[in-house]
Protein backbone atom coordinates (compact mmCIF):
# COMPACT_ATOMS: atom_id res chain seq x y z
CA UNK A 1 0.00 0.00 0.00
CA UNK A 2 1.01 3.08 -0.62
CA UNK A 3 1.28 5.99 1.99
CA UNK A 4 -1.09 9.12 2.12
CA UNK A 5 1.52 11.61 1.55
CA UNK A 6 3.48 9.46 -1.28
CA UNK A 7 0.30 9.11 -3.14
CA UNK A 8 -0.61 13.06 -2.84
CA UNK A 9 3.32 13.25 -4.40
CA UNK A 10 3.33 11.10 -7.56
CA UNK A 11 -0.54 12.46 -7.95
CA UNK A 12 1.58 15.85 -8.15
CA UNK A 13 3.85 14.62 -11.01
CA UNK A 14 1.15 13.27 -12.94
CA UNK A 15 -0.95 16.35 -12.63
CA UNK A 16 1.84 18.55 -13.60
CA UNK A 17 1.63 15.89 -17.23
CA UNK A 18 -1.65 17.53 -17.35
CA UNK A 19 -1.52 21.03 -19.07
CA UNK A 20 2.04 20.08 -20.26
CA UNK A 21 0.30 17.32 -22.36
CA UNK A 22 -2.15 20.00 -23.24
CA UNK A 23 0.59 22.12 -24.09
CA UNK A 24 2.28 19.91 -26.50
CA UNK A 25 -1.13 19.11 -28.27
CA UNK A 26 -1.61 22.71 -29.12
CA UNK A 27 1.68 22.99 -29.96
CA UNK A 28 1.33 20.07 -32.66
CA UNK A 29 -1.78 21.73 -33.63
CA UNK A 30 -1.42 25.45 -33.68
CA UNK A 31 0.27 27.24 -36.78
CA UNK A 32 3.73 28.35 -36.17
CA UNK A 33 4.09 32.00 -38.46
CA UNK A 34 7.58 31.29 -40.68
CA UNK A 35 8.58 34.83 -40.49
CA UNK A 36 9.33 36.65 -37.00
CA UNK A 37 6.21 38.87 -36.12
CA UNK A 38 6.65 42.58 -36.27
CA UNK A 39 6.99 44.53 -32.70
CA UNK A 40 3.97 46.26 -33.23
CA UNK A 41 1.93 42.48 -32.51
CA UNK A 42 4.26 41.98 -29.04
CA UNK A 43 3.69 45.06 -27.57
CA UNK A 44 1.32 44.47 -24.39
CA UNK A 45 -1.98 45.16 -24.65
CA UNK A 46 -3.90 48.34 -24.29
CA UNK A 47 -6.71 48.25 -26.58
CA UNK A 48 -4.57 49.08 -29.67
CA UNK A 49 -3.00 52.21 -27.90
CA UNK A 50 0.88 52.41 -27.21
CA UNK A 51 1.28 52.14 -24.06
CA UNK A 52 2.28 55.53 -22.24
CA UNK A 53 4.82 55.14 -18.95
CA UNK A 54 5.52 51.82 -17.42
CA UNK A 55 3.49 48.93 -17.44
CA UNK A 56 4.43 47.28 -13.58
CA UNK A 57 2.69 50.62 -12.39
CA UNK A 58 2.41 51.85 -8.77
CA UNK A 59 -0.80 50.97 -7.10
CA UNK A 60 -2.88 51.74 -3.96
CA UNK A 61 -1.22 51.20 -0.65
CA UNK A 62 -4.44 49.51 0.55
CA UNK A 63 -3.32 46.31 -1.02
CA UNK A 64 -0.64 46.40 1.11
CA UNK A 65 -3.17 46.95 3.77
CA UNK A 66 -5.29 44.31 3.60
CA UNK A 67 -2.69 41.77 3.22
CA UNK A 68 -1.21 43.11 6.58
CA UNK A 69 -4.81 42.53 8.36
CA UNK A 70 -4.60 39.19 6.62
CA UNK A 71 -1.15 38.04 8.08
CA UNK A 72 -3.32 38.12 11.18
CA UNK A 73 -6.16 36.87 10.98
CA UNK A 74 -4.78 33.62 8.88
CA UNK A 75 -2.30 32.54 11.69
CA UNK A 76 -5.46 32.82 13.81
CA UNK A 77 -7.01 30.23 11.64
CA UNK A 78 -4.22 27.59 12.06
CA UNK A 79 -4.37 27.86 15.92
CA UNK A 80 -8.16 27.73 15.57
CA UNK A 81 -8.03 24.41 13.54
CA UNK A 82 -6.60 21.98 15.98
CA UNK A 83 -8.57 23.35 18.89
CA UNK A 84 -12.34 22.86 17.05
CA UNK A 85 -11.13 19.21 15.97
CA UNK A 86 -10.69 18.82 19.74
CA UNK A 87 -13.62 20.93 20.74
CA UNK A 88 -15.68 18.41 22.39
CA UNK A 89 -13.22 16.56 24.38
CA UNK A 90 -11.52 19.83 25.70
CA UNK A 91 -13.97 21.05 28.07
CA UNK A 92 -15.16 24.44 28.94
CA UNK A 93 -11.49 26.08 29.69
CA UNK A 94 -10.08 25.72 26.21
CA UNK A 95 -13.77 27.09 25.12
CA UNK A 96 -13.53 29.96 27.23
CA UNK A 97 -9.59 30.22 26.37
CA UNK A 98 -10.77 30.58 22.71
CA UNK A 99 -13.14 32.98 23.85
CA UNK A 100 -10.47 35.46 25.09
CA UNK A 101 -8.35 34.49 22.19
CA UNK A 102 -10.91 35.46 19.82
CA UNK A 103 -11.68 38.37 21.68
CA UNK A 104 -8.25 39.81 21.59
CA UNK A 105 -8.65 39.49 17.69
CA UNK A 106 -11.62 41.25 17.80
CA UNK A 107 -10.06 44.15 19.55
CA UNK A 108 -7.41 43.99 16.61
CA UNK A 109 -10.50 43.91 13.56
CA UNK A 110 -12.04 47.13 15.77
CA UNK A 111 -8.14 48.70 16.05
CA UNK A 112 -7.93 48.48 12.22
CA UNK A 113 -11.02 49.68 11.51
CA UNK A 114 -10.87 52.72 13.52
CA UNK A 115 -7.30 53.64 11.77
CA UNK A 116 -8.87 53.17 8.86
CA UNK A 117 -7.14 50.25 7.43
CA UNK A 118 -10.27 48.86 5.80
CA UNK A 119 -11.32 51.77 4.08
CA UNK A 120 -10.63 51.95 0.22
CA UNK A 121 -9.07 55.55 0.27
CA UNK B 1 -24.56 -0.16 -9.50
CA UNK B 2 -24.08 1.44 -5.79
CA UNK B 3 -20.20 -0.05 -5.93
CA UNK B 4 -19.85 -0.38 -9.65
CA UNK B 5 -16.43 2.03 -9.47
CA UNK B 6 -15.11 0.10 -6.44
CA UNK B 7 -15.65 -3.31 -7.49
CA UNK B 8 -14.05 -2.23 -11.02
CA UNK B 9 -10.81 -1.23 -8.78
CA UNK B 10 -10.89 -3.92 -7.08
CA UNK B 11 -10.74 -6.38 -9.82
CA UNK B 12 -8.52 -4.36 -11.28
CA UNK B 13 -5.85 -4.84 -8.25
CA UNK B 14 -6.56 -8.15 -8.16
CA UNK B 15 -5.70 -8.71 -11.94
CA UNK B 16 -2.77 -6.64 -11.81
CA UNK B 17 -1.49 -8.57 -7.89
CA UNK B 18 -2.53 -12.21 -10.21
CA UNK B 19 0.52 -11.55 -12.89
CA UNK B 20 2.79 -11.17 -10.08
CA UNK B 21 2.84 -7.51 -9.61
CA UNK B 22 3.47 -6.27 -5.27
CA UNK B 23 0.96 -4.59 -3.59
CA UNK B 24 2.65 -1.06 -3.91
CA UNK B 25 2.71 -1.24 -7.83
CA UNK B 26 -0.54 -2.66 -8.43
CA UNK B 27 -1.89 0.64 -6.25
CA UNK B 28 0.77 3.11 -8.48
CA UNK B 29 -0.94 1.96 -11.79
CA UNK B 30 -4.61 2.16 -10.03
CA UNK B 31 -3.06 5.47 -9.09
CA UNK B 32 -2.80 6.56 -12.87
CA UNK B 33 -6.05 5.24 -13.28
CA UNK B 34 -7.88 7.46 -10.75
CA UNK B 35 -5.69 10.17 -12.11
CA UNK B 36 -7.20 9.76 -15.76
CA UNK B 37 -10.65 9.52 -14.18
CA UNK B 38 -9.57 12.68 -12.73
CA UNK B 39 -8.69 14.42 -15.89
CA UNK B 40 -11.80 13.00 -17.10
CA UNK B 41 -14.42 13.81 -15.11
CA UNK B 42 -12.39 17.76 -15.44
CA UNK B 43 -12.04 17.79 -18.81
CA UNK B 44 -15.72 16.65 -19.45
CA UNK B 45 -16.92 18.86 -16.41
CA UNK B 46 -15.44 22.11 -18.17
CA UNK B 47 -17.30 21.59 -21.28
CA UNK B 48 -21.13 20.69 -19.60
CA UNK B 49 -20.12 23.49 -17.82
CA UNK B 50 -19.56 26.27 -20.08
CA UNK B 51 -22.40 25.26 -21.87
CA UNK B 52 -24.73 25.32 -19.22
CA UNK B 53 -23.40 28.94 -17.98
CA UNK B 54 -24.24 30.14 -21.61
CA UNK B 55 -27.29 28.75 -21.67
CA UNK B 56 -28.87 29.67 -18.05
CA UNK B 57 -27.23 33.43 -18.74
CA UNK B 58 -29.35 33.04 -22.09
CA UNK B 59 -32.58 31.98 -20.39
CA UNK B 60 -31.89 34.32 -17.66
CA UNK B 61 -31.52 37.03 -20.09
CA UNK B 62 -34.36 35.89 -22.44
CA UNK B 63 -31.87 34.97 -25.28
CA UNK B 64 -31.57 31.63 -26.28
CA UNK B 65 -27.81 30.90 -25.59
CA UNK B 66 -26.41 28.99 -28.22
CA UNK B 67 -28.03 27.02 -30.27
CA UNK B 68 -26.71 25.82 -34.00
CA UNK B 69 -23.96 23.28 -33.54
CA UNK B 70 -25.48 19.87 -32.28
CA UNK B 71 -28.51 19.60 -30.32
CA UNK B 72 -29.43 22.83 -28.20
CA UNK B 73 -25.84 23.78 -29.47
CA UNK B 74 -24.64 21.22 -27.02
CA UNK B 75 -21.38 20.93 -29.55
CA UNK B 76 -20.67 24.63 -28.91
CA UNK B 77 -17.86 23.97 -26.44
CA UNK B 78 -16.28 21.57 -27.96
CA UNK B 79 -16.33 23.77 -31.10
CA UNK B 80 -14.41 26.57 -28.79
CA UNK B 81 -11.92 24.05 -27.55
CA UNK B 82 -10.69 23.17 -31.06
CA UNK B 83 -10.61 26.92 -31.99
CA UNK B 84 -8.38 27.56 -28.76
CA UNK B 85 -6.30 24.73 -29.67
CA UNK B 86 -5.10 25.46 -33.14
CA UNK B 87 -4.63 29.30 -32.08
CA UNK B 88 -1.21 31.02 -33.03
CA UNK B 89 0.68 31.24 -29.27
CA UNK B 90 2.00 34.68 -28.73
CA UNK B 91 4.16 35.68 -26.16
CA UNK B 92 4.99 39.63 -25.79
CA UNK B 93 8.42 40.85 -25.65
CA UNK B 94 8.17 42.69 -22.38
CA UNK B 95 6.46 39.26 -20.39
CA UNK B 96 8.67 37.99 -17.78
CA UNK B 97 8.71 34.93 -19.94
CA UNK B 98 9.52 31.82 -17.00
CA UNK B 99 6.10 32.85 -14.84
CA UNK B 100 4.35 34.02 -17.92
CA UNK B 101 4.79 30.15 -18.91
CA UNK B 102 4.13 28.55 -15.98
CA UNK B 103 1.37 30.37 -14.14
CA UNK B 104 -1.33 28.53 -16.01
CA UNK B 105 0.26 25.06 -15.34
CA UNK B 106 0.41 25.98 -11.47
CA UNK B 107 -2.90 27.14 -11.65
CA UNK B 108 -4.33 24.13 -13.22
CA UNK B 109 -2.36 21.42 -11.32
CA UNK B 110 -3.37 23.26 -8.31
CA UNK B 111 -7.07 23.09 -9.30
CA UNK B 112 -6.54 19.69 -9.74
CA UNK B 113 -4.93 18.43 -6.55
CA UNK B 114 -8.01 19.85 -4.66
CA UNK B 115 -10.13 16.46 -6.45
CA UNK B 116 -7.48 14.25 -4.38
CA UNK B 117 -9.79 14.36 -1.19
CA UNK B 118 -13.07 15.16 -2.36
CA UNK B 119 -15.32 12.12 -1.62
CA UNK B 120 -16.80 11.40 -4.77
CA UNK B 121 -19.18 8.71 -3.35
CA UNK B 122 -19.32 5.43 -0.41
CA UNK B 123 -15.75 5.23 -0.08
CA UNK B 124 -14.75 6.21 -3.51
CA UNK B 125 -11.65 8.63 -2.42
CA UNK B 126 -8.08 9.15 -4.23
CA UNK B 127 -6.75 9.41 -0.64
CA UNK B 128 -8.82 9.88 2.89
CA UNK B 129 -6.66 11.95 4.29
CA UNK B 130 -6.68 13.29 8.39
CA UNK B 131 -6.31 16.55 7.56
CA UNK B 132 -8.65 16.43 4.58
CA UNK B 133 -10.13 19.66 5.11
CA UNK B 134 -6.84 21.83 5.74
CA UNK B 135 -5.45 20.00 2.92
CA UNK B 136 -8.44 21.64 0.58
CA UNK B 137 -8.38 25.43 2.46
CA UNK B 138 -4.68 25.32 2.07
CA UNK B 139 -4.26 24.24 -1.55
CA UNK B 140 -7.38 26.35 -2.67
CA UNK B 141 -5.93 29.90 -1.31
CA UNK B 142 -2.42 28.95 -3.40
CA UNK B 143 -4.46 29.64 -6.60
CA UNK B 144 -4.17 33.59 -5.53
CA UNK B 145 -0.33 32.72 -6.31
CA UNK B 146 -1.10 32.00 -10.00
CA UNK B 147 -3.20 34.61 -10.45
CA UNK B 148 -0.78 36.78 -9.51
CA UNK B 149 1.76 35.21 -11.62
CA UNK B 150 -0.12 35.74 -14.14
CA UNK B 151 -0.59 39.66 -13.47
CA UNK B 152 2.33 40.17 -12.77
CA UNK B 153 4.61 38.88 -15.58
CA UNK B 154 2.56 39.83 -18.00
CA UNK B 155 3.74 43.39 -17.70
CA UNK B 156 0.27 45.03 -18.64
CA UNK B 157 -1.37 47.78 -16.84
CA UNK B 158 -5.11 45.52 -16.73
CA UNK B 159 -3.24 42.57 -16.03
CA UNK B 160 -1.34 43.80 -13.18
CA UNK B 161 -4.78 45.71 -11.83
CA UNK B 162 -6.80 42.70 -12.25
CA UNK B 163 -3.60 40.30 -10.51
CA UNK B 164 -3.73 42.75 -7.61
CA UNK B 165 -7.73 43.09 -7.39
CA UNK B 166 -7.77 39.16 -7.19
CA UNK B 167 -5.53 38.98 -4.43
CA UNK B 168 -6.94 41.52 -2.55
CA UNK B 169 -10.11 39.84 -2.75
CA UNK B 170 -9.60 36.38 -2.74
CA UNK B 171 -7.16 36.59 0.61
CA UNK B 172 -9.71 39.05 2.78
CA UNK B 173 -12.51 35.97 1.42
CA UNK B 174 -10.41 33.28 2.52
CA UNK B 175 -11.19 34.32 6.36
CA UNK B 176 -14.33 33.92 6.12
CA UNK B 177 -14.36 31.05 4.02
CA UNK B 178 -11.98 29.11 6.39
CA UNK B 179 -14.07 30.36 9.59
CA UNK B 180 -17.59 29.15 8.26
CA UNK B 181 -15.98 25.62 7.67
CA UNK B 182 -14.83 25.81 11.29
CA UNK B 183 -18.18 25.39 12.78
CA UNK B 184 -18.69 22.37 10.96
CA UNK B 185 -15.37 21.02 12.01
CA UNK B 186 -16.35 21.54 15.58
CA UNK B 187 -19.61 19.41 15.46
CA UNK B 188 -17.89 16.81 13.35
CA UNK B 189 -14.54 16.57 15.69
CA UNK B 190 -12.49 15.74 12.58
CA UNK B 191 -11.10 17.18 9.77
CA UNK B 192 -11.46 13.35 7.70
CA UNK B 193 -13.56 14.31 4.76
CA UNK B 194 -15.23 10.94 5.17
CA UNK B 195 -15.85 11.19 9.17
CA UNK B 196 -17.36 14.44 8.36
CA UNK B 197 -19.89 12.83 5.67
CA UNK B 198 -20.87 10.30 8.15
CA UNK B 199 -21.34 12.27 10.92
CA UNK B 200 -24.33 14.05 8.72
CA UNK B 201 -26.40 10.33 8.46
CA UNK B 202 -28.96 11.93 10.41
CA UNK B 203 -28.94 15.38 9.81
CA UNK B 204 -27.16 17.57 7.40
CA UNK B 205 -24.97 20.15 8.52
CA UNK B 206 -26.54 23.01 6.48
CA UNK B 207 -29.61 22.68 9.61
CA UNK B 208 -27.13 23.36 12.33
CA UNK B 209 -25.12 25.37 9.88
CA UNK B 210 -27.12 27.60 8.57
CA UNK B 211 -25.53 30.72 9.05
CA UNK B 212 -22.33 28.95 8.37
CA UNK B 213 -23.11 27.86 4.76
CA UNK B 214 -24.39 31.04 3.81
CA UNK B 215 -21.06 32.52 4.75
CA UNK B 216 -19.26 29.83 3.13
CA UNK B 217 -21.48 30.66 -0.29
CA UNK B 218 -20.46 34.04 -0.51
CA UNK B 219 -16.86 33.90 0.04
CA UNK B 220 -16.43 30.76 -2.26
CA UNK B 221 -18.49 33.22 -5.10
CA UNK B 222 -15.29 35.35 -4.25
CA UNK B 223 -12.79 33.07 -4.15
CA UNK B 224 -13.56 32.05 -7.49
CA UNK B 225 -13.85 35.13 -8.94
CA UNK B 226 -17.18 34.92 -10.23
CA UNK B 227 -20.39 37.55 -10.72
CA UNK B 228 -21.10 39.58 -8.74
CA UNK B 229 -17.44 39.54 -7.58
CA UNK B 230 -15.60 39.34 -10.48
CA UNK B 231 -13.91 42.83 -10.31
CA UNK B 232 -10.96 40.90 -11.24
CA UNK B 233 -11.99 40.82 -14.33
CA UNK B 234 -14.53 43.30 -15.19
CA UNK B 235 -14.85 42.98 -19.08
CA UNK B 236 -15.69 46.22 -19.31
CA UNK B 237 -13.28 47.94 -17.47
CA UNK B 238 -10.22 45.69 -17.19
CA UNK B 239 -10.45 43.73 -20.96
CA UNK B 240 -10.12 40.16 -18.83
CA UNK B 241 -7.85 40.77 -16.21
CA UNK B 242 -4.95 38.76 -15.10
CA UNK B 243 -5.65 36.96 -18.69
CA UNK B 244 -5.23 39.74 -21.12
CA UNK B 245 -1.88 38.84 -22.65
CA UNK B 246 -2.59 34.88 -23.11
CA UNK B 247 -3.93 33.38 -26.17
CA UNK B 248 -4.72 30.08 -27.16
CA UNK B 249 -4.14 26.85 -25.03
CA UNK B 250 -2.55 29.14 -22.10
CA UNK B 251 -5.82 30.90 -21.82
CA UNK B 252 -7.78 27.70 -22.39
CA UNK B 253 -6.06 26.25 -19.21
CA UNK B 254 -6.72 29.46 -17.21
CA UNK B 255 -10.61 28.67 -17.76
CA UNK B 256 -10.22 25.18 -17.29
CA UNK B 257 -9.07 25.96 -14.30
CA UNK B 258 -11.42 28.23 -13.05
CA UNK B 259 -14.00 25.96 -13.83
CA UNK B 260 -12.28 23.19 -12.21
CA UNK B 261 -12.22 25.44 -8.86
CA UNK B 262 -15.75 25.76 -9.40
CA UNK B 263 -16.77 21.99 -9.33
CA UNK B 264 -14.02 21.17 -6.40
CA UNK B 265 -15.83 24.52 -4.15
CA UNK B 266 -19.09 23.06 -5.02
CA UNK B 267 -18.52 19.90 -4.28
CA UNK B 268 -16.55 21.02 -1.08
CA UNK B 269 -20.02 22.52 0.15
CA UNK B 270 -22.34 19.39 -0.71
CA UNK B 271 -19.97 17.67 1.27
CA UNK B 272 -19.86 19.35 4.24
CA UNK B 273 -23.09 20.90 4.59
CA UNK B 274 -25.58 18.85 1.98
CA UNK B 275 -24.63 15.31 3.26
CA UNK B 276 -21.97 14.71 0.91
CA UNK B 277 -22.91 11.46 -1.22
CA UNK B 278 -25.86 10.57 1.07
CA UNK B 279 -28.96 9.81 -0.30
CA UNK B 280 -31.93 7.60 -0.83
CA UNK B 281 -32.57 5.42 -3.79
CA UNK B 282 -29.69 6.56 -5.87
CA UNK B 283 -25.97 5.26 -5.93
CA UNK B 284 -23.77 7.50 -4.21
CA UNK B 285 -21.74 9.11 -6.92
CA UNK B 286 -24.94 10.24 -8.64
CA UNK B 287 -26.22 12.00 -5.69
CA UNK B 288 -22.77 14.06 -5.05
CA UNK B 289 -22.94 14.88 -8.89
CA UNK B 290 -26.37 16.09 -8.78
CA UNK B 291 -25.93 18.18 -5.11
CA UNK B 292 -22.69 19.38 -7.09
CA UNK B 293 -24.37 20.21 -9.50
CA UNK B 294 -27.37 22.04 -8.05
CA UNK B 295 -24.88 24.29 -6.45
CA UNK B 296 -23.39 25.42 -9.55
CA UNK B 297 -26.34 26.16 -10.82
CA UNK B 298 -27.28 28.31 -8.10
CA UNK B 299 -23.52 29.90 -8.61
CA UNK B 300 -24.39 30.56 -11.92
CA UNK B 301 -28.29 32.01 -11.00
CA UNK B 302 -26.20 34.65 -8.67
CA UNK B 303 -24.30 35.16 -11.30
CA UNK B 304 -26.19 36.82 -13.80
CA UNK B 305 -29.02 37.43 -11.49
CA UNK B 306 -26.72 40.48 -9.68
CA UNK B 307 -25.29 43.58 -11.00
CA UNK B 308 -21.03 43.51 -10.16
CA UNK B 309 -19.95 44.89 -6.99
CA UNK B 310 -17.95 47.86 -6.36
CA UNK B 311 -14.32 47.58 -4.87
CA UNK B 312 -14.58 49.43 -2.06
CA UNK B 313 -18.15 47.37 -0.97
CA UNK B 314 -16.47 44.25 -2.05
CA UNK B 315 -13.40 44.81 0.50
CA UNK B 316 -15.43 45.90 3.65
CA UNK B 317 -18.06 43.32 2.88
CA UNK B 318 -15.21 41.12 3.81
CA UNK B 319 -13.95 42.42 6.96
CA UNK B 320 -16.85 44.44 7.98
CA UNK B 321 -20.14 42.00 7.79
CA UNK B 322 -19.14 38.40 6.79
CA UNK B 323 -15.76 38.33 9.32
CA UNK B 324 -17.43 39.51 12.41
CA UNK B 325 -20.64 36.94 11.77
CA UNK B 326 -18.49 34.21 10.85
CA UNK B 327 -16.31 34.52 14.01
CA UNK B 328 -19.81 34.71 16.19
CA UNK B 329 -21.39 31.96 14.49
CA UNK B 330 -17.83 29.85 15.93
CA UNK B 331 -18.62 30.88 19.05
CA UNK B 332 -22.28 30.46 18.69
CA UNK B 333 -21.41 27.10 17.72
CA UNK B 334 -19.36 26.16 20.56
CA UNK B 335 -22.02 27.87 23.05
CA UNK B 336 -24.78 25.16 21.04
CA UNK B 337 -22.62 22.11 21.60
CA UNK B 338 -22.56 22.79 25.20
CA UNK B 339 -26.56 23.21 25.78
CA UNK B 340 -27.15 20.13 23.55
CA UNK B 341 -24.64 18.14 25.51
CA UNK B 342 -26.60 20.11 28.80
CA UNK B 343 -29.82 19.02 27.58
CA UNK B 344 -28.56 15.49 26.79
CA UNK B 345 -29.71 15.56 22.31
CA UNK B 346 -26.27 14.42 21.76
Amino acid sequence: MLSDYSTIGIFLMLTLAFPLAAMGMAWAVRPKPKCKPDDEKLLPYECGVDTIGRTWSRFKVNYFLYALVFLAFDVETIFLFPWAVKFSQLGLFAFVEMLLFIGILLIGLWYAWKEGALEWH
Amino acid sequence: MESLFLDIAQTLTGWLQSLGLSAVWADFILLIIQFACVAGIVTINVIILIWLERKVSGFIQLRLGPNRLGPWGAFQTIADAIKLLTKEDIIPTRTDKWIFRTAPLFFITVAMMLYLVIPMGDGMQIVDLNIGVFYFISLASLSTIALLMAGWSSNNKWSLLGAMRSVAQMISYEIPLTFSLLGVIMIAGSLRLSDIVAAQSNIWFIVFQPVAFITYFIAATAELNRGPFDMPEAEQELTAGAYTEYTGMRWALFFLAEYTNLVAVSAMASTMFLGGWQGPWLPSWLWIIIKTYIIMFVFMWIKWTFPRIRMDHLMSFSWKVLLPVSLANIVVTGVGIYVFKWMGWC
